[in-house]
């Protein structure tokens, strides 16, 4: 009873926050702007078409009437028309999404699938080598700008050891010559549904760049978060205990002590999940990934303010969603959580 | 009111007992001391930028076709970029927006969150719930993100691209330092401030801030390398400094296209970057060392 308590006010809360961030994404798109309406034209805007379209876009209208068209609007799946595309802004999201899905799921497998070990290694051989290796790696990570960082794996894996492509998300040959039937749009799960092998390597190349550099900071986070959480868990008693017993070490480090480390690791994991949203906008620069990155940076300097507040809001919306997934998922973990 | 002065050396003492026993270690681990002799370093020549370039006027964008694409050389050690400026002095000049404004940023952003974080944590109640809920609204988002919606919406630039920087950023120290306030509001020297009637606005500025230096400080150090972070990529976006002006960002963004021939351009202002950066990490692993209470228990 108490967690489903703990559940409903944590979804509550985050309605809220959501709300409120709704009212600063309005604030920031309708309000700084001098003249939104201007911006929607273009640069060769006569008076008279601002004022047509101010018109038009209800620009003339009080703003929190304008701020309950466009709650109204956004409760039916109206984001509003981007002024770059001239498409639907939730159409646009809805097409590009999973490629940056793609990009940024297996960004974070790559993330934990490191971080968590180097992190419980780190600890488990602390002040030794091991150690000094796993903690340089991680601060090199967490230091590293990712939009340098893919520029030095393209050259080292492009340039010069002609080992991965350059960008994008598949060679411009193989679509014609083995296309993928899109099911999910995640290219290389669709590639392995199809049983299109060719397809499928070539996709997965394609992936190892992109999703390295997107990994590297997710790397360094969880590596660290890891460490400290071990550490702390191997110092206590029932640890000792289990040593005296003679369980074996492998035993004790990965089922004993990383259970109990495994709440702190999971909340830097959702964090750093939120963060890589970012992160991904780099990597498709960088990497010419056709994904909701390239459009957000594209909107962001053309001051599509239909296609920002989308962007904003759905990455925000995001984020709040992920917080309290991890939220819970703590609680589920560690039910002392959710008691206090 | 002669008992204030008396009262407020507690927590001025702690703080130069501190700051000493900070310089102490920090001399004694190499680590943390090559940091800091990095950082002073990029920051001294970011300061004497004008002096230590060896072609300043190109380094603020004067261009020099014969020199284009200069490879790296004795008389230009990291060579020219597309249009011939040579790229150390590019480096040296693009300091100021890619590392002074950032530490600016996160000055800022302490001077405004921290008041709000003492306030909010020692009057509690009401005034705790309004300024701790708007706290979260700006921590809703990814700071980046926001920062990156600002930008566009005040304009690109470097000065809207620190506004920006500083609006996302300074939430962060309002939940530390209220944090601190509220652990801090318990001791035996603020209840006794309380206790002779000092006013609420001297014992914050008096008594609870001076002791949230410490924890501020470890969090601005790592802050500074995450802030040079977030400013070097709103200017490799394109949202930050705009050309000809050099910063680092927007050098490694230009160097992208000839990175398979000419890596030698954008490759520099990078390195600068994470140098800079990892810098400031080491750095502040030591200080969060020193400062972390875990390690008395």
């Amino acid at each position: 009873m108490r967690r489903l308590e703990f559940i409903l006010r944590r979804l509550l809360s985050s309605i809220f926050v959501l709300i409120g961030v709704s009212i600063i994404i309005f604030f920031l798109a309708r309000v700084i702007p001098s003249n939104a309406a201007a911006l929607y034209i273009g640069p060769k805007a006569r008076p008279e078409d601002i004022a047509r379209v101010s018109k038009q876009l209800g620009l003339d209208r009080p703003l929190p009437v304008q701020y309950a068209i466009y709650m109204r609007d956004l409760l039916h799946g109206d984001l509003g028309t981007s002024i770059g595309t001239k498409r639907p802004v939730l159409t646009e999201i809805i097409d590009r999404a999973p490629a940056t899905l793609e990009l940024l799921f297996t960004g974070m497998f790559l993330a934990a699938l490191i971080g968590v070990p180097l992190g419980v290694l780190s600890a488990r051989w602390q002040g030794k080598p091991l150690d000094v290796a796993a903690r340089t790696i991680s601060i090199f990570g967490v230091s590293m700008p990712a939009f340098y960082l893919g520029l030095l794996l393209q050259i080292l894996f492009f340039r010069n050891l002609h080992w991965l492509p350059l960008a994008g998300r598949m060679s411009t040959a193989l679509r014609f010559t083995n296309p993928i039937e899109p099911i999910t749009n995640f290219l290389v799960l669709d590639a392995l549904l199809t049983r299109n092998w060719v397809a499928l390597k070539d996709t997965a190349l394609h992936l190892v760049l992109p999703a390295l550099t997107l990994a590297a900071y997710p790397i360094g986070l969880i590596a660290r978060m890891t460490r400290a959480a071990m550490l702390e868990v191997l110092e206590q008693d029932y640890i000792r205990t289990a040593r005296a017993y003679g369980i074996k070490d492998f035993i004790i480090t990965y089922l004993y002590a990383l259970k109990n480390a495994i709440s702190p690791t999971l909340t830097v994991i959702g964090l750093t999940v939120a963060f890589a949203l970012t992160g991904t906008f780099f990597v498709e620069i960088i990497f010419t990934w056709p994904g909701l990155g390239l459009f957000t940076v594209r909107s962001l300097l053309n001051v599509d303010y239909p296609a920002i507040m989308g962007m904003t809001l759905f990455a925000a919306t995001a984020y709040v969603l992920i917080n309290s997934i991890v939220d819970l998922l703590q609680a589920w973990v560690d039910p002392r959580i959710s008691l206090k | 009111m002669t008992a204030i002065p008396a009262l407020s050396v507690e927590p001025e003492i702690q703080s130069t007992r501190t700051f000493r026993h900070v310089l102490s270690v920090i001399v004694r681990d190499p680590l943390a001391l090559a940091s800091t002799i990095v950082i002073v370093l990029f920051i001294l020549i970011a300061i004497f930028a004008y002096q230590v370039a060896p072609y300043p006027q190109e380094g603020i964008g004067r261009t020099n076709a014969p020199n284009t694409m200069l490879v790296p050389s004795a008389g230009h050690i990291l060579g020219a970029d597309r249009l011939g400026r040579d790229i150390l002095s590019r480096v040296i000049m693009g300091a100021r927006p890619a590392l002074i404004v950032p530490i600016g940023v996160v000055v800022f952003a302490v001077l405004i969150g921290a008041p709000l974080g003492a306030i909010a944590g020692y009057k509690g109640g009401r005034v705790d719930d309004v300024i701790m809920r708007i706290t979260d609204l700006f921590l809703a988002f990814p700071s980046l993100l926001l920062a990156m919606a600002i930008t566009s919406a005040l304009g690109r630039g470097l000065q809207n691209a620190a506004i920006a920087l500083i609006i996302s950023w300074w939430p962060w120290y309002t939940r530390l330092v209220r944090g601190v306030t509220i652990s801090l509001r318990e001791r035996y020297f603020v209840e006794a401030a309380q206790a002779i009637g000092v006013r609420d606005s001297v014992i914050i500025l008096r008594h609870i801030l001076p002791n949230t230096i410490s924890p501020i400080l470890v969090q601005a150090t790592v802050d500074f390398g995450t802030v040079i972070l977030a400013m070097g990529g709103l200017a490799f976006l394109g949202l930050g400094t705009q050309p000809p002006a050099p910063d680092w960002g927007l050098m490694v963004s230009e160097g992208r296209e000839y990175i398979l021939n000419q890596w030698w351009v954008s490759t520099s202002a990078g390195l600068a970057i994470f140098i800079v950066v990892l810098a400031f990490n080491l750095l502040g692993d030591t200080l969060r060392d020193i400062f972390d209470p875990r390690q008395y228990r």
